[in-house]
């Protein structure tokens, strides 16, 4: 699996996906700088975490207008996979390549945590190492988290089985928001787009495949998608 | 010309930063304040005399970049 690795000004987490990208692939992946309108052609692309363009305007709004991410949005409607990660999220959000938007936290605080997430479908390229209604254990940093979509966009995303990960207890329960870090609706922690070819998610599963981190729970959907990708 | 756009949250989303706010100024001494909503001011200085055309640039320019329509929305007021 060839994969390529964005970076903007303030992106602070690409080399924490660039190293668990090569964990499990043995390869290196390209870094491709905002600037650049055009990369080798790669198997998947990875938008990081971090602060891109400082979070000025909104998080992700610049980012979004970049002349990489013009290059992304042609590509990604090739069918082309995409992850976007936390800042990441944000980004192809305001890209529209995936529905909702993320807003400022309810508690309007920085969340730096572990937290638990249910994984809603085995059915995608991200997530066919693990089992539908599987609980992991991953950490969250951000202060803006809090899934957003109007009423028919949330329905659809129910429908069609775009929600990847909930937040939720210890045991898989999502009653009365148990486990949610930032006030998501319906405990939204990464979703689809329609063909299942981009996830955005909060959590950063990059920090959770090696046990000095404290977990290797975020693994699996790194050797899934080499499964699917290779 | 100028342009001055104001990008607010749209209505029934949850604005925790008016809420906060709004709980300051209780307690520092303005129990007449009620619901508080924020949002953003954008000034543009603009290279267009024609305001109509103006206005509809603006429009586009808050589509594309300054307001994010699922959860806000914007006016723009020319001047000069």
């Amino acid at each position: 699996m060839k994969a390529a690795v964005l970076v903007f000004p303030g992106s602070n987490r690409e080399g924490d996906v660039a190293q668990a990208i090569e964990l499990v692939t043995g390869r290196r992946p390209q870094m491709v700088w905002h600037g650049d309108g055009d990369f080798e052609k790669v198997d998947l692309i990875v938008v990081p975490g971090g602060f891109s363009y400082g979070d000025y305007l909104r998080c992700g709004a610049m980012a979004a207008q970049s002349p990489v991410m013009a290059e992304v949005k042609k590509r990604a409607a090739q069918g082309v996979p995409v992850l976007g990660i936390c800042n990441g999220f944000q980004i192809v959000t305001e890209a529209g390549l995936l529905p909702g938007t993320l807003m400022r936290n309810s508690h309007l605080k920085f969340v730096c945590a572990d937290v638990h997430l249910r994984v809603e479908t085995s059915q995608s390229l991200f997530t066919n190492r693990y089992q539908a209604g599987q609980v992991i254990k991953v950490p969250v940093a951000h202060a803006e988290g809090n899934y957003f979509a109007d009423a028919d966009t949330m329905k659809r995303l129910e429908d069609r089985g775009q929600i990847a990960f909930r937040y939720c207890g210890p045991d898989g329960s999502i009653v009365d928001g148990r486990g949610n870090p930032n006030g998501s609706s319906s405990n939204i922690a990464g979703v689809f787009n329609d063909t299942k070819t981009v996830l955005g998610l909060m959590p950063h599963p990059e920090n959770a495949v090696e046990p000095m981190f404290g977990g290797t729970d975020g693994k699996a959907l790194f050797e899934g998608m080499v499964e699917a990708l290779s | 010309m100028k342009a001055r756009v104001h990008v607010t949250l749209k209505n029934g989303v949850l604005d925790p930063q008016g809420k906060a706010i709004g709980h300051s100024l209780n307690r520092l001494g303005f129990p007449e304040v009620g619901d508080v909503r924020q949002g953003k001011f954008i000034e543009l200085e603009l290279a267009e005399t024609d305001a109509a055309k103006a206005r509809a640039r603006v429009e586009e320019m808050c589509r594309k970049l300054l307001a994010n329509t699922v959860i806000e929305n914007y006016s723009i007021e020319l001047v000069g």
